[in-house]
């Protein structure tokens, strides 16, 4: 093994990269993230089981790992279809339509909040005509899976646009001449090229929606039980000065997201693997 | 299947791709379409395959009009130069492809496919490599999968653009002549696309010579190589020396030497450019032999059993290029410098209607 490091290599660095990137980890995210976890560990048990599971704390579990994760699996559909269109056509506007997917990253997501809310209010825009549909949006739980999507539809617009872009026409033309209808080679040729891509897409719009706080608590309305986000929550409780209450929830918090992120990674390393060997 | 192609024009834009090109490419014969790149020879398979819609003109299946079939009911098995292989799908997979996707009452069965690509992966003779993926293979390995995957299908016409475009001299030149040996075997229509002149002549048993969108001449490999119908394909098959002739009573002259024209009838007479291959150019050790030029040895290059000289001749502004086995180069005992005399043996003169000898613009002398 000593044997295997010392042998001379093509790209020289390893050991001064790796150093630096587990230092600059340390400091960026261990530490701070240590830091809190230590922070919690100061709560006796009973505390910090009833800090983490009052019956408000856990609606909102459910509403933000929920809307979230339908957020990220609309913007998997749609994000899919958004890069389709950039990389496969020519239209006038075009260059537009690309540079504006990423204005929800750039956009601060409290005035994305104030304007979704207006749009979306009962007597706005887009809400007066839901209204008469029966659709109500502002301070529901579909409002919250509104902002939700909002700022994550770059995520897999961007991930999936350039693996679409290396993807070439011939597959697709070879899958045609072999007798295969648009439906089977989309099926069978190209998803299973884009999957990966797809999955991070996918895992980067989730992990954003679960952490994302400014542009929700406009829209939401913040209804204890029904329209109360986890993040607000802990904001909530930091306000009030119950940093320990605030810090379990946000425990609770990390480790799910934690868990989820690291199951959607082993999947995309898993589909990359059987996909690109 | 016999393939008709009737006044197919395509454009690009302003870029003509394919002018006006009527061709009938017989049944069981493997035809080369061959031509430099830009010639449109590409376009034409791709319309052939049902790939590309031509502006204008009709494609003929068996006399059947297919013009308007789609791509995915043309029963053509198609083979890219890039190999376009399902990369995340096994060897197997690739091949059993065509068979899978058929609708369900038309597919056969599980074992039947099963036995189809293990057929087929037989005659590319590469069975074992079922269970492997495609990234796992070699070039030329990948392009005989490729070629099986084409095959599964059962197409009636067989095409292939530019198959060994993207392999490496030897691998090439195996995977060519085991073409040749399986065409052989399954006579079906086949139509490659190639650059590669020598792959046509090698490979092919008709050539059709493209330029600039149109056909230029179409035979046999002999016919085309000995008898070029103009100056492009003369050129185009092979390296040529160019030499400047007066053209009278049937007769090209270069200096004190006569060539007979090719050309029969009414042959205008005036000024002529000789097309001669550097295999048909005689080394002298003396001039003791009619109508020998005196040249000068510029470069000697030996590529294996053969010689290859670079010449000066007097007068001349290019350079003169002649092919002569190593043994002949020994007995005469050239090298860089020498002085030497060479005779055109054989080529084809091309009158080009008024110009005359003082034209500025000669090639040769």
């Amino acid at each position: 093994m000593t044997l295997a490091l010392r042998q001379p290599s093509v790209i020289p660095g390893f050991g001064i990269t790796l150093g630096f990137t587990l230092f600059y980890m340390g400091l960026i995210l261990l530490i701070p993230i240590g830091a809190f976890l230590l922070y919690t560990a100061q709560m006796s048990w009973a505390d910090f089981w009833q800090a983490v599971s009052h019956r408000q704390v856990v609606a909102s579990y459910k509403l933000s790992f929920g809307a979230s994760l339908i957020a990220a699996l609309l913007n998997l559909v749609f994000g899919a279809i958004v890069a389709w269109v950039l990389v496969r056509y020519q239209f006038f506007g075009k260059r537009v339509i690309d540079a504006l997917v990423d204005l929800p990253f750039a956009m601060p997501t409290a005035v994305a909040g104030i304007a979704l809310v207006t749009l979306y209010a009962s007597t706005g825009w887009v809400g007066q005509y839901l209204e008469i549909l029966g659709l109500r949006v502002a301070y529901t739980q579909l409002g919250v899976v509104v902002a939700l999507t909002y700022i994550g539809l770059p995520f897999v617009v961007r991930t999936v646009q350039p693996v679409l872009e290396d993807l070439e026409r011939e597959l697709e033309e070879a899958s045609a001449i072999l007798g295969a209808n648009r439906l089977t080679t989309l099926r069978r040729v190209i998803l299973p090229a884009l999957l990966p891509a797809l999955l991070t897409g996918f895992a980067l719009a989730f992990a954003r929606a679960l952490g994302e706080y400014g542009s929700v608590i406009f829209i939401a309305g913040n209804l204890p039980f029904r329209t109360e986000i986890t993040p607000l929550l802990i904001v909530a409780k930091a306000e009030q000065y119950d940093y320990p209450g605030a810090a379990a929830i946000g425990t609770v918090m990390l480790l799910a997201a934690f868990v989820l992120l690291l199951l959607i990674n082993t999947l995309q390393w898993w589909t990359a693997r059987h996909s690109r060997r | 299947m016999s393939i008709e192609i009737e006044h197919v024009n395509k454009r690009f834009g302003h870029f003509v791709a394919v002018d006006d090109v009527t061709l009938s490419l017989p049944e069981g014969q493997l035809t080369a379409l061959l031509g430099p790149s830009g010639s449109g020879k590409t376009s034409l398979l791709r319309i052939i395959a049902g790939l590309e819609f031509p502006d204008s003109g009709r494609i003929r299946f068996h006399g059947e009009d297919a013009t308007d079939v789609h791509v995915s009911r043309r029963g053509v098995g198609f083979v890219f130069q890039h190999y376009a292989l399902f990369k995340h799908m096994t060897v197997f997979d690739n091949v059993a492809y065509g068979l899978t996707v058929q609708p369900r009452r038309l597919r056969p069965s599980k074992a039947e496919i099963r036995n189809r690509v293990t057929r087929l992966l037989e005659l590319v003779q590469l069975d074992w490599t079922a269970n492997r993926l495609p990234a796992q293979l070699s070039g030329g390995q990948r392009q005989r999968i490729a070629l099986a995957r084409a095959l599964a299908v059962e197409p009636k016409v067989l095409l292939l653009d530019e198959p060994f475009g993207a392999l490496d001299a030897k691998v090439r030149a195996e995977l060519r002549r085991w073409l040749r040996r399986l065409h052989d075997e399954i006579h079906l229509t086949s139509v490659f696309v190639t650059h590669d002149q020598e792959e046509a002549l090698e490979v092919s048993d008709r050539i059709v010579v493209m330029n600039q969108g149109r056909v230029e001449q179409e035979g046999t490999p002999e016919e085309v190589y000995d008898h070029p119908a103009n100056p492009f394909v003369f050129s185009f098959l092979g390296q040529v020396n160019l030499f400047h002739a007066r053209v009278q009573d049937g007769q090209a002259r270069i200096g004190d030497l006569a060539l007979p024209t090719a050309a029969t009838g009414d042959q205008p007479e005036g000024h002529g450019l000789a097309y001669v291959r550097p295999h048909d150019i005689e080394i002298l050790a003396d001039d003791s032999a009619q109508g020998a030029l005196a040249a000068v040895v510029e470069g000697i290059t030996v590529v294996g059993p053969t010689a290859r000289l670079e010449l000066k001749v007097a007068g001349a502004r290019d350079l003169i290029h002649a092919e002569l086995p190593k043994s002949r180069l020994r007995s005469l005992g050239l090298s860089q410098g020498s002085n030497t005399w060479v005779r055109p043996l054989n080529g084809r003169v091309f009158v080009e209607p008024g110009r005359t000898p003082a034209d500025p613009e000669s090639v040769g002398m």
